[in-house]
């Protein structure tokens, strides 16, 4: 025998324990490790965001306010790009040289691998040219997103509007990824979950050159976009725009209400702009433009945000709260003395219908009086404190004073200065009635906020009682509005003590000696109430609260005019437009339009024209 | 005359035979898959590789034909005429071959070319198996080996000229038959000793070694210093034995020596993608996106198939182009992801017989001629087996040389199939053979 027969099985050995060494290297990477399976997902599998299309906004009567439009993204990958020809791109792309090495390193620096945006927010038209030849530059490609879009340039403060998701934004809540919308502002931010929809997943195949070829899995892990819902608004967009027409160069807020439901018909703020500035890519340039470099702040929404001293409106609550707390009746009569507080018109001796009328000064001084100095402690101190305390409370049953849970985020209490709030200033039983008497006129340390003022006279409308303001009428297919839309908030004033102020406002406005005539007209019986609250050394601020008809009102309206004149000079006429245009469609009365829309209060000199 | 055809046929072993075909349809319908083209569904398009694939079957088939049908003889007769034959082509190939990839390896001939290195296996094997059968019982002697050794270093060096690494290595696996015929077995253990030296020594290349003291010596340094203490030790042991000293001594330097030739060869022999991808598979670089993507991709591609597979023309990396040269020196990606381990098991497994069904053939042989070529053969398809799909699954290093019967290509099919077939011609001939 050949010695080295056996070596057969040296070579077998070898061939063996080579092939089991690749086979346990195999049963390894195939079926214990996972990585290599997540590593070829990673590769071969793009997955493409489908975006929902935003919910759209419509006005109550379904008058189109926000719709989307069609813009895309460009993305990067810069692992990708392959032989990328700079200039053609630069060309096609619109962009210098210098900007596309500074978006590429930006992509670049955020991954290599992953897709990020290159260019954002390309508009449709110029999308379809580049899109055409965008096959020719490896590493990028589109991904198509909405942007909003306003027919009308109207209600901006109240639609708010979108923005790109912060990093804290993506923090707060993990549904959102780099890249989103979200609502910041406005009905966009408080209804923002609704609107939005749900976003949809494409997986797609593709291959080392990042071509797309196909869907993975027949479309198995693919998932459909769920469109927001959209949502009807109770503004009225014709009101809406005419408002804003009335306010142009001047600064204020109007805010209108129906009394029997809360709802908002219009809230304008103004000065404001057109919502189509704060969309696609001009956006963040005219939004540092609207924050930072306009005085007039034109993104501060008035309506809920402004506190202003309310002035003579507030005598509206003084002498009903005074009602029905009994210390006064509707027979009692004040001097008009002059004394302390100044007066204004040809009266002496007003009971209150007449008191109101004339927004007799020296009359709620002394109903406040009563209201403060109630008798029950001997210290006058402590008696104030006492009374004050009563009638803060009652006050704030209007409204005043607290928080409304209006669907605007943001919104301001005003404030209706309490006992710890006088404390605070003075001191404990350090003051008393003849501290904090301008009160009494609506003066002092009263601060309310337009949207309080309307919903003041939707309550004055409605005989003691108010809904929330709101804005929504219905989102999607629910048309149930929120419950606390729709409960009845009781000022537990008694409806009849609103007879004598509803006749002393309707004479406001409708009888000689009111402080109101501009607001009157023919054909709708106003009630209505001015304010002017004073500025010195600048003009008055201008206000009005107003609701009509009479009977079975309609409409609530407050209006605030900065730095004009009294407010039966401009807040009133203004309101009456308004109201006008509201009730009957169409204003008839064009020299009192044009005697607004001329009128200009933007500069704090502007004011005190007609004297 | 009858009699004696029909004893022919019933006289093929009909293992290989069958083991051969499983293998070559499997290699096919993966190509398929892995160069699919959704325009060209049909497997027999000729104007797709997959179909030229066909065409490669089909002529191996006749060329199996032809070798069953020839005498005998007809090997052992022109071993030498065949060997040079293909020196003659390899030469050739350096004057007039086309050069593809920097290699100049190729013959054209209008749309068709050819590797004469592959069909330069058979001619070796031949001229190899024939000198080592007409020597006597021992293969010992000085003289003997350098002959032995000169028959395969003339195909390599000519091939090393292509230049063609990968199909240079090839020649390492005639070590196999050599050591069945009686080489000495410490060949195979200086060889495996060389290896690990190798690759510890340039593992320690880029280590250092912090000793206290702040010293902190070279990882090689330290290496050599390791050595030499248990060559120290060794001698303290056997001083007994005469001459032990010089033995320890000479090792040392040698050992030595060896290590700093590895780093010279390493840095100033290979060119820079060879030490790369040395560098890559022994994980001291890693580098994904160059050096290492071949594997890297290579590795996705199999890892992701999992336990069964993503099935027949599902793998996305196959499909996607992920995995370069996939369709021939990569082409058991496409096996691993779209069989999963079940495909390449079932693969490994069929090599595994057939390399084990041809030992076992040429052991029965009682020529000494067939078996010397029963072993070449063995060696060689290991060898390519081996390296091939160790690269793939990074357990060697990246060397361009085809599975056989997988990978695509009209030069290799032939040539493994003539080298195979002749095999089986000489099997069945071996009732008829006297020793």
């Amino acid at each position: 025998m050949n010695p080295f027969n056996n070596r057969r099985y040296v070579v077998l050995g070898i061939f063996l324990t080579v092939s089991l060494i690749f086979l346990g290297r195999l049963f390894y990477i195939q079926v214990i490790d996972d990585s290599y399976k997540l590593s070829a997902k990673n590769q071969a599998l793009r997955y493409v965001t489908q975006y929902p299309v935003r919910g759209l906004i419509y006005d109550r009567n379904n008058e189109l306010l926000v719709y989307n439009e069609a813009a895309y993204d460009l993305m990067v990958i810069p692992k990708r790009i392959k032989r990328l020809d700079t200039l053609a791109f630069c060309n096609l792309l619109g962009i210098t040289d210098s900007a596309f090495d500074e978006k590429i390193a930006k992509s670049t620096s955020y991954s290599r691998f992953k897709a990020s945006v290159f260019e954002k927010q390309i508009p449709a038209d110029e999308w379809a040219t580049i899109s055409e030849k965008l096959y020719k530059f490896s590493g990028f490609f589109g991904e198509k997103r909405t942007l909003r879009k306003y027919p009308k340039s109207a209600a901006a403060h109240v639609l708010g509007y979108i923005s790109e998701a912060t990093p804290g934004d993506l923090k707060k809540d993990s549904y959102y990824q780099k890249g989103d919308y979200v609502g910041k502002r406005g009905l966009e931010k408080e209804y923002e979950k609704r609107l939005r929809g749900v976003r949809g997943r494409k997986v797609l195949l593709v291959d080392v050159h990042n071509r797309a070829k196909g869907s993975y899995m027949n479309g198995k892990y693919d998932t459909l976009p769920i469109a927001g819902e959209n949502l009807i608004s109770t503004i009225d967009r014709e009101l809406q725009m005419y408002g804003e027409q009335l306010m142009r160069n001047k600064r204020g807020s109007i805010v209108a209400i129906e009394p029997s439901t809360g709802e908002i018909l219009s809230m304008v703020s103004s000065p404001g702009y057109d919502p189509n500035l704060l969309v696609g890519r001009p956006r963040s340039k005219n939004y540092k433009m609207l924050q930072a470099n306009d005085s007039l702040n034109p993104l501060f929404n008035r309506s809920i945000n402004a506190m202003y001293r309310p002035g003579s409106i507030f005598k509206l609550v003084e002498s009903l709260v005074a009602l029905d707390e009994g210390v006064i009746t509707t027979e009692t009569r004040f001097r008009c003395n002059r004394g302390i507080i100044g007066c204004h018109g040809s009266h002496t001796n007003d009971d209150l219908v007449p008191a109101i009328q004339h927004s007799c000064n020296p009359y709620f001084w002394n109903v406040f009086k009563r209201l403060v100095q109630r008798g029950k402690y001997s210290s006058i101190f402590k008696d104030a404190a006492y009374g004050l305390n009563l009638w803060q409370e009652r006050v704030k049953k209007f409204g005043l004073g607290v928080q409304l849970k209006t669907d605007l985020p943001g919104l301001k209490k005003g404030n209706v200065p309490d006992v710890a709030f006088y404390n605070r200033w003075y001191g404990e039983y350090r003051w008393a009635f003849s501290t904090i008497y301008s009160v009494s006129i609506g003066e002092g340390e009263m601060l309310v906020v337009p949207i309080q003022m309307a919903n003041l006279a939707a309550t004055i409308a409605n005989r003691g009682y108010f809904y929330e303001p709101h804005l929504i009428k219905s989102i999607g297919a629910d048309s149930v509005k929120r419950p606390e839309f729709t409960i009845r908030n009781e000022t537990e004033v008694d409806p009849e003590y609103f007879d004598p102020v509803i006749e002393a406002m309707y004479k406001v406005v409708n009888e000689d000696g009111g402080t109101a005539r501009r607001a009157r007209m023919d054909s709708i019986e106003v009630c209505g109430k001015t304010g002017t609250v004073q500025n010195e050394p600048w003009p008055d601020h201008s206000v009005f609260i107003a609701f009509a008809p009479r009977e079975n009102p309609k409409i609530a309206i407050a209006v605030y005019v900065e730095y004009s004149d009294f407010g039966g000079t401009w807040a009133a006429p203004i309101s009456s437009l308004m109201i006008e245009k509201y009730l009957t469609g169409e204003v008839k009365r064009p020299e009192k339009e044009k005697r607004i829309l001329d009128a200009v209060f933007l500069d704090i000199y502007d004011g005190k024209k007609e004297q | 005359m009858m009699e004696r055809r029909s004893s022919r046929w019933s006289d093929i072993d009909w293992i290989i035979v069958s083991l051969y075909g499983i293998l070559v349809l499997m290699g096919w319908f993966n190509i398929y898959a892995a160069t699919f083209n959704e325009e060209h569904q049909s497997i027999f398009d000729i104007s797709q590789l997959y179909g030229k694939q066909m065409l490669w079957i089909a002529t191996s088939c006749f060329l199996a034909w032809v070798i069953l049908m020839l005498d005998p003889r007809f090997f052992s007769r022109l071993a030498y005429p065949i060997y040079g034959f293909c020196i003659f082509l390899l030469i050739a190939v350096l004057v007039v071959g086309t050069e593809i990839k920097g290699a100049k390896s190729w013959f054209t001939f209008g749309g068709f070319s050819f590797q004469p290195s592959e069909i330069a296996k058979f001619g070796t094997s031949l001229a190899l198996t024939f000198y080592l059968s007409t020597l006597g019982k021992r293969f010992s002697g000085l003289l003997t080996r350098l002959k032995a050794m000169l028959i395969l270093i003339l195909p390599a060096a000519l091939i090393l000229l292509q230049p063609d690494t990968g199909s240079v290595l090839v020649y390492a696996s005639f070590i196999f038959v050599m050591y069945r015929e009686g080489l000495s077995g410490n060949i195979l253990l200086i060889g495996l000793g060389g290896a690990v030296l190798f690759v510890v020594a340039l593992l320690l290349n880029t280590t250092t070694i912090e000793l206290p003291y702040d010293i902190v010596l070279p990882g090689q340094t330290m290496m050599v210093v390791v050595i030499g203490l248990i060559c120290l030790v060794l001698y303290a042991q056997f001083k007994k034995i005469k001459q032990v000293k010089w033995v320890i001594l000479g090792s040392f330097l040698v050992i030595t020596g060896y290590i700093f030739a590895v780093n010279y060869a390493f840095n100033n022999i290979l060119q820079k993608h060879q030490q790369a991808r040395i560098n890559e598979l022994l994980g001291i670089e890693s580098d994904p996106t160059g050096a290492g993507y071949n594997v890297h991709q290579s590795m996705i591609a199999i890892g992701s198939g999992g336990g069964f597979g993503k099935g027949f023309l599902q793998g996305t990396q196959t499909k996607y182009d992920f995995v370069p040269e996939q369709s021939t020196d990569f082409i058991f990606c496409t096996v691993g992801e779209e069989w999963g381990f079940i495909g390449t098991f079932t693969v490994i497994f069929l090599f595994v017989y057939l390399l084990f069904r041809i030992i076992i053939v040429a052991e029965r042989q009682r020529s000494k001629f067939s078996r010397i070529y029963g072993y070449c053969v063995a060696s060689i398809f290991f060898f390519h087996l081996a390296i091939n799909v160790g690269m793939t699954i990074g357990l060697a290093p990246v060397i361009g040389i085809p599975l056989p019967f997988f990978s695509y290509g009209g030069s290799s099919l032939w040539s493994f199939t003539i080298l195979l077939f002749t095999f089986i011609k000489m099997d069945s001939e071996r009732m008829h053979i006297l020793r």
